[in-house]
């Protein structure tokens, strides 16, 4: 078929936006599960959880968006990425099934509370941990032959991905804490703004060891950051300047700031794993063309999706909007 | 003893799609059955149909909830353990899931929020039309599922390039040979999900004098629902029958445990077939007329399971009676449906307690049916993924090992078992607080939060010690 546009590029971007998307909004809300077992009371677990439950699951729709996309797209992602990450995408699952059914259960139960607390909070830890260890192996690596994958099952569980499944859980907590900070006040507020700058060291600590790991892994970025593009120096000094002005913000206690450069780091360390990886998609073997669909099944769910994503856009801010303001005791009103 | 990938796949995928398959027959059913109560109460301003609607629109958040939750497990199921399979066959199942996530989530988005939240805040004529666009969203949804399956069953308009398929044609491919029957089939059995377990829930109200008269009015109108709806699914069902005999020969033959391929073949009422010894042991069968059913002629030619290679036969006893044991609840669902006109025509429907409490347990009978229709489908598909091009062995993923599997296989139920428990049992208080309980002040106060289904229904899980 003709191909008067490269579609392929087009739905790299998609599906890039989709999960940079679905890593801050669902990450904010994740971070509430994994901070739940610190706060300090059961009244401030009820202010955290009402923070998040009018949007957690529109933010879990890029999530399921992403997932069908990247099949539609490129199928090689979904059918090496998948079986290589078989014991971790079932984690994965298993914890948001456990969250999502604490949001329903937990503000229903009575002498049932605790247990829907434990499920939020657990599942919520092993989701993002999951979630953290799928960018690490990203990183590695996986290991192909043909088009199939071929490595061992727990191929994906190594140090390093321990490492970053655990950096993407401290994250998380910071991205949950600094939006607790924004949207609440009182108790709730004051310790949010107390463990702030220890979850920022943890990730920078995080954020240090994979900067330096990830060029060692493969030549290929190495040569990316040191020979030819000095321009994406740009990225991690971005990154590294808005942990600054959380670190700032929390010291003058500005609410909305802290929320708002947290989001800057990730979207700036995402940003520098992207430049280092483009075009790479299944790496180290497979660039997004190696990896993409048919053009005329690229155009085809193309219309749905330019379709579907400004409603889902507009309906989210629509959301945010209604919800905006501060959580009071007993949620918004 | 070596633990099989494929085995545990297989066992895998079906258990995890047979849970999830419960719930949305049930709430296309309920859909649709809301938005007429709905369309009930705005063209009489009987508010009896508010009531109801208020009631069963409890019910249907929560197993849409639950159908939800199950449904994303399904949408990596395919990258997990058929990675091959669906790398092969990704720019046709892609595209065509995707969409059906899209539907999903568009009527989510607009219209279900309003539907279970927007009684009181918008016009009595947009909450209506927001019940008619969440209908129409599942059929859409349904319309997409359906079509990634029937391609499965009766590939076309598909071409097969360097070991993946390209779509030649979206129209063959999406409206493919089988496509119509099986979405057919399916819309019918959840109507008929949705009549009977109304009819069901109804008749023990009644049968308990609870909301007499609100629940006589469902009962009634779930009853009509059967009588037109039953033997309508027998008359399409023998259609696909007849649409499988052409395409999957195989199929049928194991739906009918027929071996040699003859003319004049009886219909097997009982059997146990034996894959190993290529025959059937037991058999009482009424002569000639499996001919009949199948090619309208009572010396019909029906084809026999030793026309292709023992590998490629399907595990019979399976298909045989997961058939029998549809057409049997198919049958029966006709019965009750005839039996209750009879009491009807006397002006006793609502007074005989055999028939309510029949009723009663015949509200579990469409679940079995569809079950064991999907059953027939899928393992009469066996051992074909893609029926005549690829099979199980061929789909699987190739890094999978046994050890593996069993993990998430084990996993998937305790998971399921754990998390639907509480559903089911969530469901069962709703359904015990009946249409009083559903239109008295919420018994929780809740934080407002809109679109998420549960929230829909005020009920508490637990009780107060
Ligand atoms: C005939 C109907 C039917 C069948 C056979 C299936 N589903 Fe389904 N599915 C629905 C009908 C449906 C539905 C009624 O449209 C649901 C229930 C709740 C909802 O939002 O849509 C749904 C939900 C649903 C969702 C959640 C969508 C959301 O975010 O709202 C996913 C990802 C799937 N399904 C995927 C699958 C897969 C991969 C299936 C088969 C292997 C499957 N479904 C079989
Ligand atoms: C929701 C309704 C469905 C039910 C209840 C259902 C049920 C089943 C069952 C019982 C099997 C096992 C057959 C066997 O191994 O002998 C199976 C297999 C399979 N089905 Fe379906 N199915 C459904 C819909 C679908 C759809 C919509 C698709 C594809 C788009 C699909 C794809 C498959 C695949 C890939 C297998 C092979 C794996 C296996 O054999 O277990 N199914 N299904
Ligand atoms: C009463 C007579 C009935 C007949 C003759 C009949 C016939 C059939 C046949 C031949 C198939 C297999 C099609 C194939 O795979 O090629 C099938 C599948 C199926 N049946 Fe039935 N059926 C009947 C009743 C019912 C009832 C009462 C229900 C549920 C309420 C039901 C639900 C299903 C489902 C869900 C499937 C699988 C999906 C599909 O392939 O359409 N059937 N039926």
């Amino acid at each position: 078929m003709e191909q008067p546009f490269d579609l392929t590029v087009i739905w790299a971007g998609i599906i890039g936006f989709g999960i940079m998307m679905y890593v801050l909004m669902d990450g904010f809300d994740l971070g509430q599960g994994i901070l739940f077992p610190f706060a300090p009371n059961e009244k401030a677990r009820d202010t955290m959880m009402n923070s998040v439950a009018p949007i957690w699951d529109g933010n879990e729709t890029w999530l399921v968006l992403g997932g069908a996309g990247l099949l539609a797209a490129f199928p090689l992602v979904y059918s090496v990425f998948l079986p290589a990450l078989y014991i971790g995408v079932f984690l994965l699952l298993a914890g948001l099934i456990f969250r999502g059914i604490a949001f329903e259960f937990r503000f229903k139960a009575k002498t049932s509370k605790y247990l829907w607390s434990w499920s939020f909070s657990v599942g919520s830890i092993v989701a993002a941990f999951a979630q953290g260890a799928v960018v690490g192996t990203y990183i590695q690596g996986f290991k192909t032959e043909g088009f199939v994958y071929v490595g061992g099952a727990l191929d994906w569980l190594t140090p390093f991905t321990v490492i970053t499944g655990l950096g993407l859980v401290v994250g998380y907590a910071l991205l949950g804490s600094t939006w607790l900070i924004m949207k609440t006040e009182g108790e709730v507020q004051d310790w949010a703004y107390k463990i702030t700058p220890k979850l920022l060291v943890g990730l920078m600590t995080v954020f240090a060891i994979v900067c330096v790991y990830t060029p060692f892994i493969d030549e290929y970025v190495k040569a990316r950051w040191f020979d030819n593009l000095s321009i994406i120096w740009v990225l991690p000094v971005l990154a590294l300047y808005c942990a600054f002005v959380v670190f700032s913000n929390v010291r003058k206690r500005k609410d909305g700031m802290p929320f708002v450069a947290t989001m800057g780091i990730f979207l700036f360390s995402y940003l520098g794993l992207l430049v280092s990886k483009w075009p790479y998609i299944v790496p180290p073997k497979f660039t997004i063309w190696d990896a993409a669909s048919a053009y005329n099944s690229q155009l085809f769910l193309l219309i749905g999706f330019l379709f579907v994503i400004p409603i889902i856009l507009a309906y989210t801010s629509w959301t945010y909007w209604v919800f905006r303001g501060k959580v009071k005791e007993g949620g918004y009103h | 003893m070596e633990l099989d990938p494929l085995m545990l796949s297989r066992i895998q995928f079906a258990f995890v799609v047979c849970f999830h398959a419960i719930f949305p027959v049930f709430t296309i059913g309920l859909a649709s059955t809301i938005a007429g109560f709905e369309t009930l109460a705005y063209k009489t301003g009987d508010p009896v149909w508010h009531r109801l609607s208020k009631f069963w629109i409890q019910v249907f958040a929560v197993v849409f909830g639950i159908g939800v939750v199950s449904g994303i497990v399904m949408s990596f199921q395919f990258g997990t353990n058929w990675s091959n399979f669906s790398y092969a066959t990704a720019n046709f199942l892609g595209p065509v899931l995707s969409y059906e996530v899209i539907t999903a989530f568009f009527l989510e988005a607009s219209f279900l929020g309003v539907l279970l939240f927007g009684r009181d805040k918008v016009p009595q004529g947009v909450h209506l039309f927001a019940a008619i666009m969440v209908a129409s969203g599942t059929f859409i949804s349904s319309f997409w599922i359906l079509a990634a399956n029937s391609l499965m069953q009766t590939p076309d308009g598909l071409e097969l390039i360097n070991g993946m398929y390209h779509v030649k044609s979206w129209t063959d491919s999406i409206f493919n040979p089988s496509f119509g029957y099986r979405f057919m089939h399916m819309v019918v059995a959840s109507f008929l999900t949705a009549a009977l377990v109304v009819a069901g829930v109804s008749a023990w109200f009644v049968l308990q004098k609870r909301e007499f008269v609100a629940n006589r009015k469902a009962l009634s109108v779930a009853l009509w629902f059967l009588l037109i709806l039953a033997p309508v699914q027998a008359v399409i069902g023998d259609f696909h029958g007849l649409n499988t005999l052409k395409y999957q020969p195989t199929k049928v033959a194991a739906m009918e445990g027929n071996w040699e391929t003859s003319s004049g073949v009886p219909l097997l009422l009982f059997a146990i077939p034996d894959n190993e010894n290529q025959t059937n042991h037991f058999e009482v069968g009424i002569p000639k007329l499996a001919s009949f059913v199948l090619t309208h002629d009572w010396d019909g030619e029906v084809p026999g399971l030793k026309d292709v290679p023992v590998e490629e036969q399907p595990p019979v006893l399976i298909v045989f009676w997961s058939f029998r044991i549809m057409v049997a609840l198919g049958l029966l669902m006709i019965a009750f449906a005839v039996w209750g006109l009879f009491l009807r025509i006397k002006g006793r429907y609502y007074q005989s307690t055999y028939f309510l409490n029949g009723l009663r347990l015949m509200s579990l009978s469409p679940f079995i049916a569809v079950l064991a229709g999907w059953v027939v489908t899928e393992s009469g598909r066996a051992p074909w993924l893609i029926y005549g091009q690829m099979t199980h062995a061929q789909g699987l993923t190739p890094s999978l090992t046994g050890g593996m599997a069993l993990f998430t296989l084990i996993g998937y139920i305790v998971v399921y078992s754990l998390v639907f428990s509480a559903g089911v049992y969530y469901l069962l208080k709703v359904f015990r607080g009946g249409v009083e309980k559903a239109n008295a002040p919420h018994e929780m106060e809740e934080v407002e939060r809109p679109m998420r289904p549960f929230s829909a229904a005020h009920v508490a899980i637990d009780e107060e010690i």
